[in-house]
């Protein structure tokens, strides 16, 4: 069939200021306008947010999923970078 | 949000038997997932038929939410005050809300709004045959809020563990903002039992209407249920039909006798053995009749979205030019 919906947004929001924008959802609109209004209007109904970004869907590039193991699975026997690899004097352990 | 028509069978139903592993290798890593409380997420290898599954539960889910505005849009502009009209504006307004986000979870699956939309214009797709029932006065408006959210809400609590990432997500937002509608239901039925005899009858009345509907919301009983074992399977159904519904049962005998109502049903009464409320049996052939179309309003619902959305093509294609005719 002939597709005619807005094109998708994807939609983050800053729930207060000194966290991250956290995604939370998409909406479909015509332009960056109303993507951000549209997006208002379905995500922030209860004071949820402080901020909003709306990016074209299109826009995104997302790593596969079939490539997780090489990605991440490296970091898993490097367990020297996290602080708890290392065994201290009690006295000083609070380092 | 109600639930209720989720696993109604749509247009083949699938069966019980268990899919055909499409990639072992995929299928194991799958299966080891759901068995351990995973989540499954929208780029990750699923089962062709989880896909299916999750498409048509989600989109029945997403129209029920759209569809669920008409009954009670409908007495948006009689509201007795103008108390009562913003909180039902705010309702109203969530259940739009409800509808997309579940789209948007829906979307995620490969499937397209526009594919979606015509799904339900069209007759294709099912909602929740609890909305094909009339609204008849005030009075049903806060019983709308009372049982059919509160059934909403039992059936909806268990998805926002479900194993799919976005639905379990979208249903976590639902859950919080339906509750305040129960509550605004309760509340204005609380006010309508303090005022005349006459108010009270309303009352009496809408509850006699729609309690045997909100229970029947919880679908067929489990033995009968088409889709439950392979949902249950997959992390999709946490919790069965019949439990559901005692569950509500339960809940909401105390909620009727705070209120001063009595619910209609003579084999209503308290099973110290179980621990549980026994109830009367459920008139399965008039679901049923809703459910294949045959319900007060099936026609008129669809009519009034299809209205809405013819009315609303021009203003969509001016949107769309516009944005065009500025991006060049």
């Amino acid at each position: 069939m002939e597709r005619k919906e807005w094109p998708l947004w994807e939609v983050f929001v800053r729930s207060r200021n000194g966290l991250d924008h956290k995604h939370c959802g998409s909406v479909h609109a015509p332009d960056a306008k109303l993507a951000l209004q549209v997006a208002r209007d379905v995500y922030t109904r209860r004071q949820e947010g402080v901020s909003l970004w709306v990016v074209k869907a299109e826009h995104i590039v997302a790593s596969d999923p079939d490539a997780k193991p090489e990605l991440f699975d490296p970091a898993e026997d490097k367990i020297y970078r996290h602080p708890t690899f290392y065994k201290l004097p009690d006295e000083v352990n609070h380092m | 949000m109600y639930t209720q028509a989720l696993d109604i069978p749509q247009q083949q139903p699938e069966g019980n038997t268990p899919p055909a592993a499409e990639n072992p290798v995929y299928q194991a890593e799958f299966d080891a997932k759901i068995d351990a409380g995973g989540f499954i997420e929208p780029k990750d290898w699923m089962p062709e038929s989880y896909r299916k599954t999750l498409i048509r539960q989600i989109s029945q889910h997403a129209h029920s939410e759209i569809v669920g505005m008409l009954p009670e849009g409908n007495w948006i502009t009689r509201a007795p005050t103008l108390k009562r009209k913003a909180i039902l504006l705010a309702k109203v307004q969530d259940e739009g809300g409800h509808g997309l986000y579940l789209y948007a979870a829906a979307e995620t699956l490969g499937v397209s709004r526009d594919e979606l939309t015509e799904a339900l214009l069209s007759g294709k797709a099912k909602y929740s045959s609890i909305f094909n029932y009339p609204t008849l006065s005030w009075a049903d408006v806060g019983v709308i809020g009372w049982l059919v959210d509160g059934a909403a809400i039992m059936n909806q609590i268990p998805l926002c563990k479900c194993s799919y990432g976005p639905y379990a997500r979208a249903m976590v937002r639902v859950c919080k903002e339906e509750s305040f509608h129960q509550r605004q239901g309760y509340d204005a039925l609380l006010q309508l039992m303090s005022g005349t005899q006459e108010q009270r009858d309303m009352v009496q009345d809408a509850v006699n209407r729609w309690w045997w509907p909100s229970i029947m919301m919880f679908g067929p009983h489990d033995k009968d249920s088409v889709h439950s074992g392979q949902s249950a399977r997959w992390g999709i159904k946490r919790i069965s039909n019949d439990d559901l519904r005692q569950k509500f049962v339960d809940a909401t005998v105390k909620q009727a006798e705070v209120l001063g109502v009595t619910l209609p049903d003579p084999e209503l009464k308290w099973n110290e053995a179980r621990g549980h409320y026994d109830f009367g049996a459920i008139e399965w052939d008039d679901f049923w009749n809703v459910v294949n179309g045959h319900g007060d309003c099936n026609v008129d619902r669809l009519a009034a979205r299809n209205k809405a959305w013819n009315d609303g093509a021009w203003v969509r294609e001016a949107a769309m030019a516009h944005a065009e005719k500025h991006a060049a």
